[in-house]
């Protein structure tokens, strides 16, 4: 398909260029090398000519024009500052208005030293103030939420951050205020600016009116050695730029990945950060003649941990954890089949099914860019399957609110009720209970073309049946299917072959532990992530050898601990849900830190072995398409079907050591319908407590209504709620506290 | 003359400056007779605001300035539990290392707060090279009548501006006197 614009022919400061129609005169100006200062103008934000410092001249108008907001016309004759006295004294005169209740503080200013303003103050400005007043001055920074800090006398009133706020992330919780000299951002009363976004304002504010709680004070730009890397915290893939001063990270930005993030990132993204220098394990560690974990020199661990996993060999089992580089996870596929000779290994640190591990390995592995976020922004439908973008997948929810805001994609989402995400990207609910909704995707046909995607989560797996169910119905619809994980190192771990074929999945690995599996490889695997007792399967086990970064329930139990290296001390690869590849390299230099296939290698070195990389996908053989039963669960009185997922901000392990983040993360609450809370006799408002085998937790209610019947939705693993358990559980529902 | 022995003449030369103006400088033991000029470019001094609070924000624009990369220095955010300077941030970590320092004095123009100045002494030799990274407790000037050793908090009722506008005193007198035009 040809795409034809219309040009139009436009003179800038003498040049004649040709240039597409309705483009803007400041990107005129960039595509011919000339740079016109501008604080408000960003390419991914609409026009709206805040600052007026862009003001150029255009021949037969009288008065100078704000180049960022007006597009070219037929024959236009543009001057800029560089040809026009008129533009040159306008942009002049709009500097000097700026600065003059701009305070002089650029000293502690975060911003200092890589500050659009005080570069272009510099560039463009007259040195000398003839400003005499008294500067309007602030009490100083206010809280706009527990991680962003709002200096008011030093904004310029560009707006781009309530833009952002507005335009893209969709958290319109930060608005102009007030009017003239006195005009200020602020946050309403009662709301604070709640967003998984918010670090995105601090970097694009043109000033250092925004900064983090995080970074505030911290180094200046000079200090800074920047290195462009990946994001570690989900599937979607964001370019990341880490910044280290004296091999420390003090902050991470967003960077530019048009194909993937755009220029934005997430919060947990951005600030999720000190886990990487926190208690960190320093040393192999072996247990010594008394049972206690002594540290020892990496020869001793690598021969004893050689030795053991030689005797259990291929009655040993491999978890992975979702955390793993495309590397690493060759090396592990390469370890647990060549080496060890298992076909028991699984990267899956959740509920699994073996109905997952067969749509995974028929519809998912070995497929890269079958779907990429362009496709999402063009496509006519999106149905989400046991999947929350905002929480599960930020970027996806970005590019899925950019596409349904532009009216060509219409969201739908199979699930309990309509989360703020759905609501927020214009989508439609298709009210599905846990363990319903194989009958709502069977009947999902008449939203989907074959122009459309269904994106299925990994919680797909809670569910009998449903991605069987969605397999089916793309067949059906010629629409494509894209399954979405919630980790990093998920889609490189899958591609690698760290799927149980043949073999034994996590729960089954964990229950066969002690018995027919003896040996426990494990990499970065959280007991509270996993469906079963993984501390008792480590204790039962014969041997265990654990790579780890910190020490965990897991080290404290394995027989062999080997510290690994993080992401920041590494080079790799992480596949992203789309199947791209988004490499990283070290940050910080520290000596002797081994990644997880440089142990593995260093292992299989011991037996005389090598780890290579395969084409796992290329020989294994697939497993039959399977649909598990589907059995819906039967709710007795006082009870309900628990529906549930992790906020994107939760009480994972990367997240430990930030709390101005962990302050940001979204308050615990349960939801029923309606109809549920007369049943079970809850109050809109007052507390409710969810419990179930023993675990329990309370969280204020909030009745919501078009929400299924019968079902309580609960966030998993978050702050103010410990319960994590699968959907789909059967729990009763009180009144009141525990 | 030129009968009169080479040796000897030589030798009349140094008897003769026997009786001429000494002109060597006993170092170390007269040291005090030869004070270096006042504007003689010395060690650094990180200087206090009258009433002890450090005059220190911790920009690092020394650091900047600094053509051999000697100082290193770290903010951070003063608290109201501990205050170190007036205002919002200060110098947590201040170190010059003496072993690159070239004393060119571009830190100095560089301070934005008049927080570091040199000083005349010029005794800037050590049996080690720790001992010649200069750490914030030694560049900081010692503290005079009227000053408080911080942390402690900003006078009653002041600001910041106001002490960068000179208009606070010493403990003994930490008053703001309105109007004061230093």
């Amino acid at each position: 398909m040809t795409v034809t614009t219309q040009t139009v022919t436009v003179t800038v400061d003498g040049v004649v260029v040709e240039v597409p129609a309705g483009t803007l005169i400041i990107r005129v100006a960039e595509m011919l090398g000339t740079a016109i200062p501008r604080f408000c103008d960003h390419p991914l934000l609409a026009p709206v000519a805040a600052c007026r410092m862009c003001l150029v001249e255009i021949e037969g108008q009288g008065k100078p024009q704000p180049s960022c907001a007006v597009t070219v016309a037929d024959g236009m004759v543009i001057k800029t500052q560089h040809t026009s006295e008129m533009a040159e004294k306008a942009q002049a005169g709009v500097m000097e208005f700026l600065l003059i209740n701009h305070p002089l503080d650029c000293p502690i200013c975060d911003k200092g030293g890589e500050c659009p303003l005080q570069n272009q103050a510099m560039t463009n400005g007259q040195g000398e103030t003839r400003f005499q007043g008294t500067k309007r001055t602030f009490p100083k920074p206010i809280n706009v939420s527990a991680q962003v800090l709002l200096d008011r006398e030093r904004c310029v009133s560009c707006a781009r951050c309530t833009r952002f706020a507005d335009e893209i992330a969709g958290d319109p919780f930060i608005e102009l205020l007030e009017r003239g000299a006195k005009q200020q951002v602020g946050t309403s009363e009662d709301q604070p600016f709640d967003s998984y976004f918010s670090g995105n304002t601090i970097q694009i504010c043109p000033v250092g009116a925004l900064t983090s709680a995080k970074y505030r004070f911290r180094s200046r730009p000079f200090d800074l050695v920047s290195t462009p890397t990946a994001c570690e915290h989900c599937a979607s893939g964001c370019a990341l730029r880490t910044d280290v001063r004296r091999s420390t990270v003090m902050r991470r930005l967003a960077w530019d990945a048009p194909e993937v993030n755009e220029e934005w990132n997430c919060d947990k993204g951005r600030f999720a950060f000190p886990y990487t220098s926190e208690a960190r394990l320093t040393h192999p560690l072996v247990r010594d003649e008394d049972g206690n974990l002594v540290p020892t020199s990496w020869p001793e661990a690598l021969r004893i941990a050689a030795a053991g996993l030689a005797e259990t060999g291929a009655a040993s089992g491999v978890l992975t954890g979702g955390r793993v580089t495309v590397e690493d996870a060759q090396a592990y596929s390469s370890f647990a089949r060549e080496v060890l000779g298992t076909q028991d290994v699984d990267f899956r640190a959740r509920v699994v099914s073996n109905e997952e591990t067969a749509f995974l390995a028929n519809h998912v592995a070995g497929k890269p860019l079958d779907v990429t976020y362009g496709d999402l922004e063009t496509a006519k439908s999106v149905l989400l399957v046991s999947f929350e973008p905002e929480d599960e997948s930020p970027i996806i929810f970005l590019r899925l609110r950019k596409a349904a805001l532009k009216g060509s994609t219409k969201v739908y989402s199979v699930g309990p009720y309509t989360s703020a995400g759905l609501a927020k990207m214009k989508g439609t609910l298709l009210v599905a209970g846990p363990r319903q909704e194989v009958s709502v995707i069977n009947n999902a046909a008449e939203y989907l073309t074959s122009d459309s995607i269904i994106l299925v989560g990994e919680r797909a797996a809670q569910t009998p049946g449903a991605l069987h169910a969605a397999s089916e119905l793309a067949q059906k619809t010629g629409a494509k299917l894209a399954w979405v994980p919630r980790r990093a190192g998920d889609r490189g771990a899958l591609d690698a072959g760290l799927l149980p074929i043949g073999g034994r999945n996590t729960s089954e690995i964990m229950a066969a532990a002690g018995g027919a599996v003896k040996g426990l490889l494990i990499g970065g695997v959280s007991p509270e992530d996993v469906d079963g007792d993984l501390i008792a399967a480590v204790e039962s086990a014969k041997f265990v050898v654990s790579l780890e970064t910190r020490h965990t329930e897991v080290t404290a139990n394995a027989d062999v601990v080997f510290p690994v290296a993080v992401i920041t001390e590494k080079s790799g690869t992480f596949r992203n849900w789309e199947g791209r590849d988004r490499s990283f390299s070290a940050v910080v230099t520290t000596p002797g830190a081994l990644s997880d296939a440089d142990v593995l290698g260093e292992l299989a070195r011991e037996v005389n072995k090598t780890i290579s990389v395969t084409d796992f996908w290329a020989s294994a053989s697939k497993p039959a398409v399977v649909a598990g039963p589907v059995d819906a669960s039967e709710v007795g009185s006082g009870q309900a079907v628990l529906s549930t997922w992790r906020h994107l901000l939760d009480k994972g392990a990367l997240q430990s050591g930030e709390p101005y983040l962990a302050a940001t993360a979204r308050v615990a609450v349960v939801r029923v319908s309606p109809a549920t809370a007369q049943k079970l006799d809850l109050i809109d408002g007052g507390t409710a407590t969810v419990s179930c085998c023993g675990e329990s937790a309370s969280a204020p209610l909030i009745v919501t209504a078009g929400m299924a019947d019968d079902v309580v939705w609960i966030p998993a693993n978050s702050e103010g709620c410990s319960l994590n358990l699968p959907s789909g559980c059967v729990v009763s529902v009180s009144r009141g506290e525990i | 003359m030129s009968r009169v022995p080479q040796v000897i003449r030589g030798f009349g030369v140094t008897f003769l400056s026997m009786f001429k103006k000494v002109t060597t400088e006993q170092y170390p033991e007269e040291r005090d007779k030869f004070p270096p000029k006042p504007r003689f470019h010395g060690r650094h001094q990180l200087n206090r605001h009258p009433d002890g609070l450090e005059k220190c924000i911790g920009c690092e624009l020394c650091a900047w300035a600094c053509p051999a990369d000697a100082i290193y220095v770290e903010g951070a955010d003063n608290t109201d539990e501990e205050r170190f300077s007036p205002g919002e941030r200060y110098g947590r970590t201040y170190q010059i290392n003496y072993l690159r320092c070239i004393l060119c004095g571009l830190c100095i123009e560089a301070c934005p707060t008049r927080a570091l100045t040199m000083t005349n002494e010029y005794e800037l030799a050590d049996d080690s090279r720790e001992k010649l990274i200069f750490t914030k407790e030694d560049l900081l000037a010692p503290l005079l009548a009227g000053m408080e050793l911080p942390p402690h908090d900003m006078a009653p009722g002041t600001t910041a501006i106001d002490y960068y506008e000179g208009k606070v005193h010493g403990v003994a007198v930490s008053t703001v006197q309105a109007g004061e035009d230093n």
